[in-house]
C-alpha cells in the first residue's frame, strides 16, 4: 500500500511535467497545425543556458527565470526565422524541418557543452516527507505541482479571459477572417510559438533534475511520453493534454515500480499505438477515427 | 446621394496565379450610398471584394479609400482605415461563442469605451444574438450567422462595408430583412456599402447604384433605379 | 488497370529519372534496368581495384546505407508516408544477421551460402516487423505517423538494454564473417571483398525496387500519395498499398542494417539511435524525395560528410577534447542545417536540382538547332 501511494504521487509529479510539455505541443498544434518535434531539443537548449547562468551566478532561481525567457525567445526565433518560410501545403514539410532543427540544436549543444551527462541540481529536497509513517510528497514534488499549476491556470485564464487570448484562438481557428477583423495573425503565431517553447523550457527545468541530468538527448524520451500524452488527450485539446499527461505519468510510474524501469520506454510505445489504433482522436474526443 | 466618393477603384487587375480574373476594373462609390455589384458566376465579383480588402494582392491599379491610397496596406490594417469585409460564407468562427465573435470585431479599437457601446448597439440591433451570447458559432442557424457576421463588422464602426453574397442560402424573408437593415444603416449612420449579389432583384431593390460585371470588367455602372426599370438595359446586361 | 493510371493526376507526376517513358517503353524496362545494374557492377569492380582498401570499405558502407535510403525514398517520396523509425528497422536486420551468423559459427558450419541465408533471414524478420508497424502506420496520418515512428526509433534501441540477456545490452554482439573465398587468391584485400558483397546485395535490391517503381504497384503508390480519396475512387485499396510500401521499405532497410552489421562485424544499439533514423530521413530529403537516384546522393553524403569534417578538424589545431566534440557533432549540425535549408529552398533536393538543370539544357538544345 505504501508503495502504491508512493508510486501514485511520483507518477502524478512526473505526469505534471508531461502535462506541461504536452500542453506546449498542443499550443503549437492548435496555432500552426505543426507538431513541434524540435520541442524537446529546444527545451534542453534553454535548460543548458539556465544551468550555465546558475553556475556563473550561483543562483538557481536566476537560472530558472533565464530558462523560461530563453525558451520564449527560442520559440519566437524558430517561428520567425525558420517555420515561417516552410511550405505548409504538405504536412511532411514542417515535420522534416523540425527534425532538422533537432539535429542542429543537439549538435550545437554537444559542441558547446560536450555529450556527457552533467549533474543538474534540484532547488528543493527530493526526499519525501512522511505523514503517519507513509512517505508521501517531497518538497520538490510540491514545487513541481505548484509551478505547473500556475502555468496551466495562467494559460487557461489567458486564453479564455483576455483579449490577446481571444485573438490567438481566432487566429488559430480562422486566420483569414481574423486578419479581416484586424488581428495580426503572424504575430499571434509567433506568440504561440514563444509561449509553447517557454512552457517546454519550464518542463525541462522541472524534469531534468529527476532524471540522469543535463544531456543534449535528455528530453528525447520525455518528448515521446509527452507526445503520447497529447495524443491520449486529443492533439486539439489543452485540458486533454493535462489529463493525458497525468495518465501517462501514472502509467509509467506503475510500470517502472512494479515491472522494472527498463520497461517504461516500451510501455510508452504500446500506449501510444493502442490509443492511436483504438481512438485516434484521443480518449476525450467526441468524434471517432478520421478515416480518409 | 451627393457627397464625396468614399471608395474609388482605378484599373484594378487581380487574380489567382497567372491569369488575372479582374481586368482593369474602374468603380466609385459615393459616401453614404449602397452599391450593388451584380453579374454572372465567374464575373469576378468575389475576387473584386477580395482584392479591395487585400486578401489577394492586386497586380495593377489603385484602390483609394477616403482619399487614401491603400496600396501596400496589410489586410489587418484595413479595418483601422474603416473598411469591413464580410466574406462569402460569412466567416463566423464556429469554435468561438457569439459574444467572442462580436468582441473580436472591436478588439482593434483604441477607444475601449466606444467599442463597448458599439457591442451593446449590435446586441440591440440583433435581438436573437443577445439571447444566444454564450452559444458557439456552429450552434447558430443560417440567419443568425448572417446577423453575427454583419454585427461583428458593425462593432468596428466601419465607414465602408463590403458584403459578399449576403443572401446566399437564406430564406427570402431573412434576405428582405437584411436588405432593409442595410438601408436603415445607410440612412441613420451614413454607412457606405458595396454589396456583391447573385440575387439581382433584391440587390437592385436596396441599392443606389448598380454595377454590372462580366468577365472581370465593369460593363455598366448606373443608378439602380435605371437598371431596374429600363427593360432594354436589363435584357442586355442582366438577362431578365 | 487503366483506372489506376487515371488516378495519378498528370501534373503531379514527378519528373523523376525514367518516369516519362513508362508507357511507351514498358517492354524494355526490365532490360534497361538490368543493363544499368550490370554497368554499375562493372564500374564497381573496376573502382574496387583502383582505390585503396579504406575507400573500398567506405564505398561498401555507402552501399549499405543506399539500401536503407532507397527503401525510405520509396516509402516517403513515392508513397507519402513519413518514417522516423527506419533506424530501428535497420537494427532489426542487423541483430538478425548477428544471431544467424553466431548460430552458424557456434555449430561450426562454414560455406559461402551461409551469409546469403543470414541476409535473407534479416530481410524476413524485418519484413515481419515492418508489416506490424506498417499495418499501424496505414491507419495514421501526418504528425501521428511521425510520432509513432519516432517512438519506435527511440524505444527499440532501448530494448537492447531492457533484454540484455538476448541482445547483450549496450555492448552488443559480434558478427563473425568468413574471409573471402580462397579462389580469389591468398592476398585478396578483405575490404574489396566487403565492397563486392555489399555492392552485389545493394544492386540486386535497387534493381528490384526500380522495377517495382515502374510497375503498376509503383503507380498505385504514387496515386495514394497524391490523393487518397481519388485513389480509392479509382479502385485502389489504400491501406493495402500503404502496408505494401512499408513492407518493401522495411525489407531494404533490414538488408541495409544487416550489411552494416556484416561490414562492422558487430552490432550495438548505439549504432541505431534516433540520430541514425534522422540521418536517413535527411539523406532522402537532401537527395530528393521520390527519386531513387536521390537516395544515392543521400547515402554518399552520410559517409562523406563525417569523413570530411574529420579531415577539417584534423587540419585545425585544437585540444583533443574540443576536437572530439567538434568531430562528433559538426556533421550533425551540418546535416541539420542542410535539412532545414533544403526543405525551405529546394524541396526537390539535389536530384531535383540536377533534373531541373538537365531539362533546362535539353530544352535549349533542340531550340538552338531548329
Amino acid at each position: 500500500m505504501d508503495r502504491f501511494v508512493f508510486l501514485t504521487i511520483d507518477g502524478l509529479s512526473r505526469g505534471a511535467v508531461y502535462a506541461a510539455f504536452a500542453l506546449a505541443l498542443v499550443l503549437i498544434w492548435r496555432a500552426a497545425r505543426v507538431v513541434n518535434f524540435a520541442q524537446g531539443a529546444m527545451a534542453v537548449a534553454a535548460a543548458y543556458v539556465a544551468y550555465t547562468v546558475a553556475a556563473e551566478t550561483g543562483s538557481y532561481w536566476l537560472g530558472f527565470v533565464v530558462a523560461i525567457v530563453a525558451g520564449l525567445l527560442l520559440g519566437a526565433l524558430v517561428d520567425r526565422a525558420v517555420m515561417r518560410f516552410v511550405d505548409h501545403t504538405s504536412p511532411l514539410n514542417p515535420v522534416i524541418v523540425a527534425l532538422g532543427l533537432v539535429l542542429l540544436i543537439q549538435a550545437v549543444l554537444g559542441m558547446l557543452y560536450g555529450s556527457e551527462f552533467r549533474p543538474a541540481e534540484a532547488p528543493f529536497s527530493r526526499s519525501a516527507l512522511t505523514v503517519g509513517g507513509i512517505a508521501v510528497l517531497s518538497p520538490y514534488d510540491l514545487f513541481v505541482f505548484a509551478a505547473i499549476g500556475v502555468v496551466v491556470v495562467g494559460l487557461a485564464w489567458m486564453f479564455s479571459r483576455t483579449p490577446v487570448g481571444l485573438r490567438m484562438r481566432a487566429a488559430a481557428f480562422a486566420p483569414e477572417v481574423s486578419r479581416l477583423l484586424g488581428v495580426n495573425v503572424g504575430g499571434m503565431l509567433t506568440l504561440g510559438w514563444a509561449l509553447a517553447s517557454g512552457v517546454g523550457a519550464l518542463a525541462a527545468m522541472l524534469v531534468i533534475p529527476t532524471e540522469l541530468g543535463l544531456h543534449p538527448h535528455a528530453m528525447d524520451l520525455v518528448f515521446v511520453s509527452a507526445f503520447t500524452a497529447a495524443v491520449v488527450g486529443g492533439l486539439d485539446s489543452p485540458p486533454g493534454a493535462v489529463v493525458g499527461g497525468l495518465v501517462v505519468g501514472l502509467l509509467l510510474s506503475y510500470v517502472s515500480g512494479y515491472a522494472g524501469s527498463d520497461l517504461t520506454p516500451l510501455a510508452v510505445l504500446v500506449l501510444l499505438l493502442a490509443v492511436l489504433l483504438v481512438r485516434p482522436g484521443g480518449l476525450f474526443a467526441p468524434v471517432v477515427a478520421r478515416r480518409v | 446621394m451627393s457627397g464625396e466618393d468614399l471608395l474609388v477603384v482605378r484599373g484594378l487587375v487581380a487574380g489567382y496565379g497567372a491569369a488575372p480574373v479582374l481586368q482593369a476594373v474602374d468603380l466609385s462609390v459615393p459616401a453614404g450610398t449602397i452599391a450593388a455589384v451584380v453579374g454572372a458566376n465567374g464575373a469576378g465579383k468575389t475576387t473584386l471584394l477580395r482584392a479591395l480588402s487585400g486578401m489577394i494582392r492586386p497586380t495593377a491599379g489603385q484602390v483609394v479609400l477616403a482619399g487614401e491610397d491603400l496600396r501596400g496596406t496589410p489586410v489587418e490594417q484595413l479595418v483601422r482605415r474603416g473598411m469591413a469585409h464580410v466574406p462569402e460564407g460569412r466567416g463566423v468562427i464556429s469554435e468561438l461563442t457569439v459574444d467572442e465573435n462580436l468582441r473580436l470585431g472591436g478588439l482593434w479599437r483604441r477607444d475601449r469605451a466606444d467599442a463597448g457601446r458599439a457591442l451593446d448597439e449590435v446586441y440591440q440591433l440583433f435581438e436573437p444574438l443577445a439571447r444566444r451570447r454564450r452559444h458557439l458559432g456552429h450552434q447558430l442557424s443560417g440567419g443568425e450567422r448572417q446577423m453575427l457576421a454583419l454585427g461583428r463588422a458593425l462593432v468596428g464602426r466601419p465607414r465602408l462595408l463590403l458584403l459578399d453574397e449576403p443572401s446566399l442560402g437564406l430564406a427570402p424573408r431573412v434576405v428582405a430583412r437584411t436588405m432593409a437593415l442595410l438601408r436603415q444603416l445607410r440612412d441613420r449612420t451614413g454607412l457606405t456599402v458595396l454589396l456583391v449579389e447573385q440575387n439581382v432583384r433584391s440587390a437592385l431593390a436596396v441599392a443606389d447604384q448598380g454595377v454590372v460585371m462580366a468577365l472581370g470588367r465593369v460593363v455598366i455602372a448606373a443608378p439602380a433605379t435605371q437598371l431596374r426599370d429600363d427593360a432594354d438595359l436589363r435584357h442586355a446586361y442582366l438577362g431578365f | 488497370m487503366s483506372a489506376t493510371q487515371a488516378a495519378v493526376p498528370p501534373k503531379q507526376r514527378p519528373a523523376g529519372a525514367g518516369e516519362r517513358p513508362v508507357d511507351r517503353r514498358r517492354g524494355s524496362t526490365l532490360l534497361r534496368h538490368l543493363a544499368f545494374a550490370l554497368a554499375a557492377a562493372l564500374v564497381l569492380v573496376a573502382v574496387s581495384y583502383a582505390v585503396e582498401p579504406f575507400r573500398n570499405f567506405q564505398l561498401a558502407t555507402v552501399a549499405a546505407y543506399l539500401c536503407a535510403t532507397a527503401g525510405l525514398t520509396v516509402l516517403t517520396g513515392l508513397n507519402g508516408q513519413l518514417s522516423l523509425g527506419h533506424g530501428a528497422l535497420m537494427a532489426t536486420g542487423a541483430y538478425t544477421v548477428a544471431f544467424c551468423q553466431n548460430a552458424f559459427a557456434d555449430r561450426g558450419m562454414t560455406g559461402g551460402w551461409l551469409l546469403p541465408v543470414s541476409l535473407g533471414a534479416a530481410i524476413v524478420s524485418t519484413v515481419a516487423v515492418g508489416a506490424v508497424v506498417g499495418v499501424a502506420a496505414a491507419r495514421l496520418r501526418g504528425p501521428y505517423l511521425a510520432g509513432v515512428t519516432l517512438a519506435v526509433a527511440v524505444v527499440v534501441p532501448a530494448l537492447a538494454v531492457t533484454f540484455d540477456g538476448v541482445f547483450n545490452g549496450e555492448q552488443g554482439l559480434s558478427v563473425p564473417v568468413e574471409p573471402p573465398p580462397a579462389s580469389l587468391g591468398p592476398y585478396f584485400p578483405y575490404e574489396r571483398w566487403q565492397l563486392w558483397l555489399a555492392g552485389a546485395a545493394t544492386l540486386l535490391a535497387l534493381l528490384l525496387l526500380a522495377n517495382l517503381i515502374r510497375s503498376r504497384y509503383g503507380r498505385t503508390f504514387r496515386a495514394v500519395r497524391d490523393d487518397e480519396v481519388a485513389a480509392r475512387l479509382a479502385g485502389i485499396h489504400v491501406a493495402r498499398t500503404q502496408v505494401l510500401a512499408f513492407v518493401v521499405s522495411a525489407a531494404t532497410a533490414g538488408l541495409g542494417g544487416a550489411l552494416l552489421a556484416v561490414l562492422a562485424q558487430s552490432v550495438s544499439p548505439g549504432a541505431f539511435s534516433l540520430t541514425l533514423s534522422l540521418f536517413l530521413l535527411m539523406a532522402v530529403v537532401i537527395g530528393g524525395l521520390g527519386r531513387l537516384a536521390g537516395a544515392l546522393w543521400g547515402a554518399v553524403l552520410l559517409v562523406a560528410l563525417p569523413d570530411l569534417t574529420h579531415s577539417v578538424t584534423e587540419l585545425l589545431t585544437l585540444s583533443p577534447a574540443v576536437a572530439q566534440r567538434l568531430e562528433g557533432n559538426l556533421p550533425l549540425a551540418i546535416f541539420g542545417i542542410t535539412l532545414v535549408v533544403v526543405m525551405i529552398a529546394a524541396p526537390g533536393g539535389v536530384q531535383g536540382l540536377l533534373s531541373r538543370l538537365g531539362r533546362a539544357l535539353l530544352a535549349r538544345w533542340p531550340a538552338r538547332r531548329s
